[in-house]
């Protein structure tokens, strides 16, 4: 699935784009970095609720293709920053990781 | 043996905007180089948890990395309070981050565990008061 695609089924609002049409072809959970760093695969959707600016690094050394931010919390300024220089895929949603993770699915 | 490049980082201290910089860099560089996404992979994922621990743990340090035709060695050296007990350090879900970087989300107790299972070299040498060094190698498949 392409990454607007995603987003667009998950119901988030785009924080950063830098590449709609690069792939996703598998996902990951989670909110502490080092589970993230070791298991999430290379061209994932990580949903998690962290919002600090190592998230950006997580994403670019994983090679994470989007970062959904799920429960409504709000990026820091410097996360968003910084995934715009690293451009990094970056969008949030009110819906929780179960929920987002559903709608992502096709299974609402 | 053939040597392709040699890089340094300071890595600062309780600096997170900065944290993963020198990972990115060496991705970067390997990547330029032809090698394969999978050992990229492994380097960056080893790299970024000794970088960020050296950002935690050990008021910052200095990464030394010699990348070489089939392998690439990373040394990390810091002057931090140094490990106690290495094998409990080395323990899945041992740590002893402090609740504020907790909150960023560290402290799974998962870097040291990760940089051993992606690397096909680990050594760790450490003098509580004097410092850490954390001696890796990845080989290219
Ligand atoms: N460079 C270092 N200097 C001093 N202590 C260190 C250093 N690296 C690791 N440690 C100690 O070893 C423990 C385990 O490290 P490890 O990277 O496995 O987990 P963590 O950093 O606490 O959490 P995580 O990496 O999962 O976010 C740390 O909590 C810390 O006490
Ligand atoms: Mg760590």
């Amino acid at each position: 699935m392409k990454v607007l695609d995603a987003i667009k089924k998950i119901e988030a609002d785009i924080v950063n784009l830098s590449d709609g049409d690069r792939e996703i072809i598998t996902g990951y959970c989670g909110d502490f970095l080092s589970f993230v760093m070791g298991k999430a695969p290379q061209d994932c959707c990580w949903f998690t609720v962290m919002t600090n600016i190592n998230v950006c690094a997580v994403a670019t050394l994983a090679d994470v293709s989007l970062v959904v931010l799920c429960e409504g919390v709000a990026p820091s300024p410097e996360l968003v920053e910084k995934c715009k220089t690293q451009g990094v895929n970056l969008a949030k949603t009110k819906h929780d990781v179960f929920e987002a993770v559903r709608r992502y699915l096709n299974e609402v | 043996m053939e040597q392709c490049v040699h890089l340094e980082f300071e890595v600062a201290g309780n600096n997170f905007a900065q944290a993963g910089l020198a990972s990115d860099q060496v991705k970067s560089t390997l990547k330029k180089l032809g090698i394969d996404p999978q050992d990229i992979r492994r380097v960056a994922i080893a790299m970024y948890e000794g970088e960020i621990n050296m950002v935690i743990h050990a008021n910052g340090g200095r990464a030394y990395v010699d990348i070489f035709v089939d392998k690439i060695c990373i040394n990390l050296i810091d002057q931090g309070k140094g490990i106690e007990n290495i094998e409990l350090a080395m323990t899945p879900g041992y740590s002893t981050a402090p609740d504020d970087v907790r909150a960023l989300g560290f402290g799974a107790g998962m870097g040291l565990p990760n940089m051993k299972k992606y690397t096909d070299v680990f050594n760790i040498e450490s003098e509580v008061g004097k410092g850490t060094k954390v001696e890796m190698e990845i080989h290219f498949r």
